[in-house]
């Protein structure tokens, strides 16, 4: 039996009508066209499908639209403001942190959750806090840069 | 159910210089041409005809495969100044969206941002083959330079006319060509304009044109960014499984419960019951099409839970028997160069080894996808493969179509790493998508990835060596079973060397792998040639310099051995931190790579806490993209290396996801040093698959170095220390 489900994506308010056990990723991409997050594994194991839930990660893919409901989503295309960038999705650019991309919003969405949560964290801080994240292209190295130079814009 | 396909995405930022001739199936050449902003007018047949032949592979473009192919199938001038150009090649992440674009820029002389390339759409660009084996560097960066060459040489032409000059007097840079005398100008913009000019373009390439020196490069050589990058940090790109169209339906496919099981029966009535689902019976395909994911997942449940399996697989082979069944099946012959017996009957010690590879996933992070779409008669998928004119020919085929009703989009997908080179997902949603009426989309989950992809092929090398009485190389004997011939000869100075690479009869679905066989040949050559160094009393460094047949990984090696202070740290080995090194050639290109790895035999532990490697491959194309590469050559390695097994049992795998199946973490990622070697005297070799072929064998060297335990199979696995 469907449902309807009040949650706020990037700002906007949503209603949706659908099963309550239909991943929160499934609607975002097929219900609101916003396709930033991706499917990696459809078990929390990749972290692709990052999106932050009332501040903190959630891997949407094993997020049932049943713990959505009254929540505050940001997802990868909600992070800049206007044409300003978030000074993480601007570190992954100075760094070239990207090579085909796949993991990218994932890896930004974690990123700005650990540093609201340690603005100036140590490597084994980064290491622990991205580490759910998988990048095939293994672009490890400079993510890590990336993640670093972020901190340091974001401090001062 | 019509959806509004761009959604609130952002806006892409980088449209002004990243072209995709819009989504629409439906567009015509002509507006094509304007939408990446006016300028030439061409023919639609004369164009579309160059979309289906094959161009610049091998260095063609202009004579060669090209067949004299006119400059306006590569390149387009257009009334704002920027440049559009045509390219087969996909971009996944390797870089090739960037070379093309700096190729062009570099020989046309405009600066980078004014390239507008157009990649992987079959109707509008030249059939440049596959995008695999490193070729893009080598065989489509020099036919890409000589159309923007022979059309600057041209447009040079065309002005000293115009001012009745010498053309060699006209200065041309930053798109305009400049009288220094008069001071008059014309820019690109200005020359796309022109009547003539367009029908100059049409003349073909000259693919012996002269190219701009290494020396005087600017754009190339130089670390610009790929130009659609800030759209992957935002969101706004679309991969292949990102793409929308009007009523589009999300399709399933009912996979065997394993390998080679045939189906008996099913019933689909429970199916085909529920609300808007359509079902698709063929043969042995069933596929569902559904308008969200969850219905589709539902509907295939209920279908397949009715569904009757005979079971196929041989249940005697398994990932614990593998490597005795593909000896046991292997097709001996073929054998080169020479070796026999009085190779080895001079050697006053021989030894020999054998050496195993398990099968591995290539595991892109983006799945195989594929959207299609019928309209009036003629296939528009959007898929995520590396081969887009087979995957027409495929698809034409498949339906009985001329190629040309078929069009193969790529948007910049998520990962290939030579996983991609079919379309399967592409092909079972232009089947849902016929039966339906409406476009699908297939996009396979991360299970069916690891199951019904191909995988890098596992191996048996059997080794052979002979070492003199004053500890020289004399006899070799090196068989690789099932893995393939790539980077197989030694490239050693050894009087009698033989080397065969012989086929089996894989149980799995093997294919390409990044750098596929060399992997398994220089893990397995370079292991063992550390043995051979070992039994003369050698150092592993003193004895590879001592043999080497190549200037250039000599020359890597010893950038390595410096870099990473070899000499003193060999002095420092423990049980607990050994130190390795190992080199190679593959691709035209030479690696070298020293680590160090960090030992708990208690646990079973081996922790790489250091890889110094350097990496030469010609004249460098674009430094920060390169360097990319080999970091990610790097950490990849690790996973082949030391945790990556594909594990298989009656038909089934059985770590089909994260969980089970270890690939590289950042908790994994080793100190890296990465030395890149630009060599300006040789032709620019690819670079995203040699980096990978030296870890593997310097991570089992210094695991020896520390503990004299030698391990001989791909993955290492720690727990061998704790047996031996």
């Amino acid at each position: 039996m469907d449902v309807t489900v009040t949650l706020t994506v990037n700002g906007v308010a949503r209603t949706v009508t659908t099963d309550p056990q239909r991943p929160l990723l499934d609607v975002l991409r097929e219900d609101l066209h916003l396709t930033g997050a991706k499917y990696g594994c459809g078990e929390g194991r990749c972290g692709a499908c990052t999106v932050l839930m009332d501040g903190k990660p959630a891997r949407s893919c094993v997020v049932p639209m049943s713990l959505a409901d009254k929540k505050s989503i940001t997802t990868i295309e909600g992070l800049a403001k206007g044409d300003s960038l978030h000074p993480v999705q601007a570190a992954f650019l100075e760094e070239g942190a990207m090579q085909c991309g796949y993991c990218t919003p994932g890896m930004i969405l974690s990123a700005v959750a650990l540093l609201q949560d340690k603005p100036n964290p140590t490597d084994e801080e980064i290491v622990t806090g991205m580490n759910g994240n998988i990048c095939r292209c293994n672009g490890y190295v400079k993510i890590k840069n990336a993640v670093r130079r972020a901190a340091d814009k974001m401090r001062r | 159910m019509t959806k509004n396909i761009t959604g609130n995405r952002p806006e892409s930022k980088s449209a002004e210089s990243f072209v995709t001739p819009s989504h629409e199936s439906t567009i015509s050449r002509r507006a094509f041409i304007q939408a990446v902003g006016g300028g030439l007018v061409i023919t639609v047949t004369e164009t579309l005809s160059w979309g289906q032949r094959r161009g610049g592979r091998g260095g063609g473009g202009g004579g060669g495969q090209g067949g004299g192919m006119p400059i306006v199938a590569r390149l387009h001038l257009n009334e704002d100044g920027t440049v559009a150009v045509m390219s087969g090649k996909v971009e996944e992440g390797q870089g090739a969206r960037t070379e093309l674009s700096q190729a062009a820029a570099e020989e046309l002389r405009v600066p980078f941002d004014r390239i507008r390339i157009v990649m992987a759409d079959t109707d509008f660009v030249p059939d440049d083959g596959g995008t695999s084996g490193s070729r893009t560097t080598p065989g489509n960066v020099p036919p890409m330079r000589q159309a923007a060459a022979t059309a600057r040489e041209l447009l040079t032409r065309y002005a000293a006319k115009q001012w009745q000059m010498d053309a060699n007097t006209l200065d041309v840079r930053d798109g305009a060509i400049t009288n220094k005398k008069t001071n008059q100008k014309l820019t690109y913009g200005d020359l796309a304009k022109s009547k003539e000019v367009a029908e100059a373009f049409k003349q073909p390439i000259e693919s012996n044109i002269a190219l701009t020196a290494v020396s005087d490069w600017k754009v190339m050589g130089s670390s610009v960014t790929r130009s659609n990058w800030r759209d992957l940090v935002t969101g706004a790109h679309q991969f292949p499984s990102d793409i929308g169209r009007p009523n589009m339906l999300y399709g399933r496919v009912l996979r065997p419960p394993s390998y080679k099981a045939t189906l008996e029966s099913i019933d689909l009535a429970e199916a085909k019951a529920m609300k808007d689902v359509v079902v698709v019976h063929e043969g042995e395909f069933v596929g569902v099409a559904a308008p969200s994911l969850f219905r589709a997942i539902q509907a295939l449940e209920a279908a397949a839970k009715t569904a009757r399996w005979k079971t196929g697989s041989d249940p005697s082979v398994s990932h614990k028997t593998i490597h005795a069944y593909l000896k046991e099946h292997a097709r001996m012959g073929g054998a080169r160069g020479s070796s026999d017996e009085k190779g080895f009957a001079g050697a006053a010690k021989t030894l020999t080894a054998t050496y195993t590879l398990a099968y591995i996933q290539h595991t892109p992070m983006e799945p195989r996808a594929g959207v299609a779409e019928w309209q009036d008669g003629k296939l528009t998928v959007w898929a995520g493969v590396d081969n887009p004119p087979a995957a027409q020919r495929d698809l034409a085929q498949m339906f009985g179509l001329p190629n040309e009703r078929v069009r193969v989009i790529v948007p910049d997908m998520g990962g290939g790493f030579g996983g991609k080179h079919q379309a399967p997902a592409a092909r079972e949603a232009a089947r849902l998508a016929k039966a339906a009426g409406r476009p699908v989309c297939v996009h396979w989950t991360r299970a069916e990835e690891f199951t019904w992809a191909y995988f890098r092929p596992a191996a048996v090398i059997e080794c052979k060596g002979g070492l003199d009485a004053k500890g020289s190389l004399v006899g070799w004997d090196f068989v690789n079973i099932n893995a393939g011939g790539a980077a197989i000869d030694a490239p050693y100075k050894i009087p009698n060397k033989r080397t065969q690479s012989v086929g089996s009869d894989s149980p799995l679905a093997q294919g390409a792998y990044r750098c596929l066989a060399a992997t398994g040949n220089n893990f397995a050559r370079e292991s063992f040639i550390d043995e051979l160094a070992a039994a003369a009393g050698a150092d592993p460094l003193e004895f590879r310099l001592a043999h080497l047949d190549n200037d250039r990984i000599r020359a890597v090696l010893e950038t390595v051995a410096e870099h990473f202070k070899w000499s003193e740290r060999k002095k420092k080995i423990t049980p607990e931190l050994g130190v390795g090194l190992a080199c190679g050639t593959e691709k035209n290109s030479v690696v070298a790579a020293c680590v160090e790895v960090g030992i708990d035999r208690q646990k079973g532990e081996i922790k790489v806490h250091e890889v110094c490697e350097a990496f030469e491959p010609g004249p460098i194309l674009n430094p920060a993209n390169l360097t990319s590469q080999v970091q990610g050559c790097i950490v990849m390695g690790l996973g082949g290396a030391l945790t990556e097994e594909i594990q298989f049992e009656n038909g089934k795998i059985l770590n089909a996801g994260f969980a089970d199946y270890r690939v590289p973490r950042f908790r994994d990622v080793p100190k890296i040093d990465v030395h890149l070697v630009n060599k300006t005297d040789i032709p620019s070799a690819g670079g995203g698959e040699t980096p990978i072929i030296a870890l593997a064998p310097a991570i089992g060297n210094a695991v020896f170095a520390a503990t004299g335990v030698r391990l001989r199979a791909m993955p290492m696995r720690g727990d061998a220390l704790r047996q031996a």
